[in-house]
């Protein structure tokens, strides 16, 4: 196996003549108020935006739409689902669970996109392998757009960091958009403080 | 002005009235042009297949028979950015890059060096498709392009609003290439002869009756495709239109 | 050691072309990416200079990777990551088999990644006995059909639905009669979805960009495969080709804005993912990969084609990709970009695909890192021409040609009596360019007289 040096000497040897680093502005913002640019955004990309007061409210939505039989798992402290949710639960055991419970820590409003790290997912595979997605969102935790996104110091702690936009989808076959390809059938963002 | 007439190889060959239509465009134009008898061709063949060594006696009996003119003008957007761009096979003295800079494709001379907009003897009463070559387009850029966002402006077209009678149509793919490309359209027979037809398709689906151009090496192709297809439209050179061709 | 066998890309165009229905999707299907591109970029006020930034800061860190490439593997290894060397597809093969064998496992679930399918990773580790599962439906399709992905982005784009029904009929059991798209997608989901909970295994996925400040990988997909991947099994491996690095995490504030609306018209992807520590109690491995970058990087005119960030773009807009399909490339890489980059692996293997092109220019306009794609199919070339390797002209005929046009005499000569000299061409030509153009296209007609005899006729004073 090569080694570090032997590795870096040759591309050391190959690479042009140093060029300059461009200096990146932070580009103006589209106008509109950041959570109808979210929903529209976010809208487009097959989810939805639904408004809550309280805990319970989400817990009834839920039941409402998935079933009372529904198998639930919550990330989100004060919310309990119907199977317990810990740091060391085995990632692949979320397989059978039909709504994962998530709070994003904040959306981008480009993008209609919701940012998660392990913190908020606490065990990661919560995002992905169960069915639907519940997200909740303060709408004060809006982020213009990814120039901004990505100035933000959270890249830097977190171990994990994924930007979501909507439920899992492909189009490769002809083309025709499929929602739930690999990862959750539905994503729905609820409007909560 | 001392101006030269670059008749492009295939045109001095193939199609004569379009070198004549050129001619006697810049003839009525008010302008002194000279033909040196000495031209063959710009080298654009043997360089756009790789043979950068064999363009360069093309390349210098070019130079030489363009050395004195203000302007060298000719009717083909892709040979006049081959020696703009990629005339390099001889060595540079400024002899020749004068000649390099000084070379100009019509519709560019016309708008750009003699500004005229107005054609007063001509008229063209038919629905016309404008086929701007790809050199014309992204090369030497005579018009805006759909990729890039910006104003969109046509020195092809405003020339042409200076003819009587024509209407205007435009295809649903304004700016793709149409698949000529010089040696590809015999080396890739089966892709080029598929996009020639689809251009012209889509020139007569969107209602032309001519397809008119800068180039003739594409209307060659075009109309090669669309004669085996037997599909109805007719092509003309932009110099011959405004030179006064009725058809 | 087997002979080299020169891909003919314009006998495989011509097999596509056959295919009426298959070659007017694609077209069609890729001209819509193409234009939602455009609705994208029109969109954004500041596309042009976002581009010149993308251009910009992937040009400095080309010119400096190494330092950026230390920076990088010094940070991941302060966040517990381990970080190999791969110098070439067989390294980084070899390093895939060594890190699961001794860890006992056997199945390894991947997302997309350009870079194992140009190191035939698979075609490795199967023999091997590790059960390699691609989870994007593209790829999963292109690996059960034994073929290389025909598109950067969307793999499988040269198929149609009845293409798939009967592909997934033989192999995952569905039935075959059954084309419904939806109940394809599904029949993969429900195929696919055990492998990510199985036992003894690892997850792998690519890298679409390598943040150098703070040793994070970063990953685009719009199916979770690559999150799903890297989240369950206790092994993610990341393979990264040393061309992904960036600077900075602030700096994808310029890339992952262009990356989705280049390629597919969107915004972004529905997932973008940012590794940079593993999950307590796992672990997680980078393998960068050189496998012929830093040759490329030593190129004057070509090493530009590195700033590529695999959109697809380029490909969307090309109007002889869309009516070739991306198989008749020959390689992992196809379209312009693949005809710039696939001759640095093997030049006559892959010697006619820069004259696949008209050299319109198209690919390089929609370049969200300014690639100038056209200009260097053109160089390319003259590269090949100077080797002797033109595939469909020989050395002496364009030697001939560059003669016979250099004197003005015999040029004359011979367009005076151009219907016959075409006709009488020498028996090396390998084409013969009329009876090739009149396949399918009727020949100008010859016309009484050249415009030379016309103006010497006709204009008395001649010069």
């Amino acid at each position: 196996m090569t080694t570090r040096d032997a590795f870096l000497s040759k591309i050391r040897a190959a690479q042009p003549a140093s060029r300059p680093r461009p200096d990146v502005p932070v580009f103006p913002s589209p106008e509109g108020d950041l959570k109808t640019r979210f929903t529209l955004a976010l809208t487009t990309m097959g989810g939805t935006c639904v408004h809550a007061h309280s805990f319970d409210e989400v817990k009834e939505m839920i039941a409402a739409r998935f079933g009372a039989d529904a198998v639930v798992t919550s990330a989100v402290a004060g919310i309990e689902g119907t199977r317990a949710l810990a740091p060391d639960t085995a990632p692949a055991s979320l397989q059978d669970v039909d709504v994962g419970i998530v709070r994003g820590r904040f959306g981008v409003a480009e993008t209609g996109s919701v940012w998660f790290s392990e913190n908020e997912y606490v065990v990661n595979s919560i995002g992905y392998l169960v069915q639907h997605l519940v997200v909740l969102l303060d709408p004060a935790q809006l982020v213009d757009g990814l120039q901004q996104v990505y100035r933000r110091p959270d890249f830097q702690s977190a171990r994990y960091a994924a930007l979501v936009t909507g439920p899992s989808a492909t189009a490769d076959i002809e083309g025709v958009l499929i929602r739930g390809a690999q990862g959750v059938r539905s994503l729905t963002v609820v409007w909560i403080q | 002005m001392k101006v030269a007439l670059f008749v492009p190889c295939f045109i001095d060959a193939f199609y004569p009235q379009v070198g004549v239509a050129t001619l006697e465009l810049l003839e009525r134009l008010g302008v002194d042009v000279d033909y040196p008898r000495d031209q063959t061709c710009c080298g654009q063949p043997m360089a756009n297949s790789g043979a950068h060594k064999e363009a360069a006696g093309a390349e210098r009996v070019f130079a030489r028979n363009f050395a004195d003119y203000d302007y060298v003008v000719g009717p083909s957007a892709s040979c006049t950015h081959h020696v703009r761009e990629h005339f390099t096979a001889i060595e540079q003295t400024s002899a020749v890059q004068k000649v390099r800079r000084s070379t100009f494709e019509l519709v560019e001379f016309l708008h750009d060096v003699l500004k005229v907009r107005e054609f007063p003897w001509a008229e063209f009463p038919h629905r016309v498709g404008l086929h701007n070559s790809c050199s014309a387009v992204r090369h030497l850029r005579e018009t805006s392009n759909s990729e890039v966002a910006g104003a969109p402006f046509s020195k092809p077209r405003a020339l042409l609003e200076g003819v009587k009678g024509i209407e205007f149509v435009t295809p649903a793919r304004p700016d793709e290439c149409c698949g000529f490309g010089g040696t590809f359209s015999v080396t890739e027979e089966a892709v080029s002869v598929r996009m020639g037809q689809d251009k012209v398709r889509d020139h007569v689906g969107a209602g032309a009756e001519y397809i008119v151009s800068g180039d003739m090496s594409c209307l060659m192709h075009q109309q090669g495709c669309a004669e085996r297809l037997k599909v109805e439209a007719k092509f003309i050179h932009i110099a011959q239109v405004l030179n006064g061709a009725r058809a | 050691m087997t002979k080299t066998v020169r891909i003919d890309h314009a006998k495989a165009a011509g097999a596509f072309l056959q295919k009426t229905d298959h070659v007017a999707f694609h077209d069609k299907r890729l001209w819509d990416l193409r234009s939602k591109r455009d609705a994208q970029a029109h969109g954004i006020p500041e596309w042009e200079a976002l581009r010149e930034l993308a251009s910009g800061i992937k040009e400095h860190t080309l010119s400096n990777l190494a330092d950026y490439i230390a920076q990088f593997a010094d940070q991941a290894e302060k966040n517990g990551v381990v970080v190999h060397y791969a110098a070439d597809a067989a390294e980084h093969n070899a390093l895939v088999h060594q890190l699961m064998s001794e860890r006992g496992m056997t199945t390894l679930v991947k997302s997309k990644s350009m870079l194992t399918d140009e190191c035939y990773m698979r075609d490795y580790l199967e023999p091997r006995g590790i059960t390699v599962m691609e989870t994007d439906l593209g790829e999963r399709i292109q690996q059960l059909d034994h073929q290389d992905p025909s598109h950067m982005v969307v793999p499988a784009v040269h198929k149609l639905r009845a293409d798939v029904a009967e592909l997934f009929g033989r192999t995952i059991g569905t039935d075959p009669a059954n084309s419904d798209i939806h109940y394809l997608a599904e029949s993969q989901r429900m195929d696919t979805r055990p492998y990510f909970v199985r036992e003894k295994t690892a997850g792998m996925t690519g890298c679409n960009f390598a943040v150098a400040e703070t040793g994070t990988v970063v990953v685009c997909t719009n199916e979770g495969n690559a999150d799903l991947s890297a989240n369950v099994p206790p092994l993610h491996i990341a393979s990264i080709g040393i061309e992904k690095l960036i600077p900075t995490i602030a700096d994808l504030g310029v890339f992952v804005r262009m990356l989705s609306r280049s390629a597919l018209g969107s915004p972004i992807t529905q997932y973008t993912s940012h590794f940079r520590a593993p999950r307590p109690g796992t672990e997680m491995h980078f393998i960068l990969v050189d496998n012929g970058r830093s040759e490329r990087l030593a190129l004057d005119d070509f090493w530009y084609s590195l700033k590529c960030i695999r959109c697809g773009a380029c490909m969307n807009t090309c109007p002889v990709y869309r009516r070739s399909g991306g198989l008749s490339y020959g390689g992992t890489y196809s379209g312009p970009i693949g005809a710039i980059i696939n001759p640095t692996h093997d030049l006559k293997r892959y010697s006619s695909l820069p004259f696949a092109s008209t050299l319109n220019g198209s690919c390089t306009n929609v370049c969200p890192t300014k690639v100038n794609i056209h200009e260097q199919i053109y160089k390319w070339r003259e590269v090949i021409a100077e080797r002797h390797e033109v595939p469909f002209v020989k050395q002496e005929v364009l030697k001939m040609a560059g003669r016979l046009l250099a004197s003005p005499t015999l040029y004359r000569a011979t367009v005076a009596s151009l219907g016959g000299a075409l006709k009488r061409l020498p028996n090396f030509v390998l084409y013969n360019p009329l009876n090739i153009w009149g396949r399918q296209r009727e020949l100008p007609e010859a016309p009484t007289e050249t415009f030379h005899e016309w103006y010497k006729k006709n204009r008395k004073s001649a010069k």
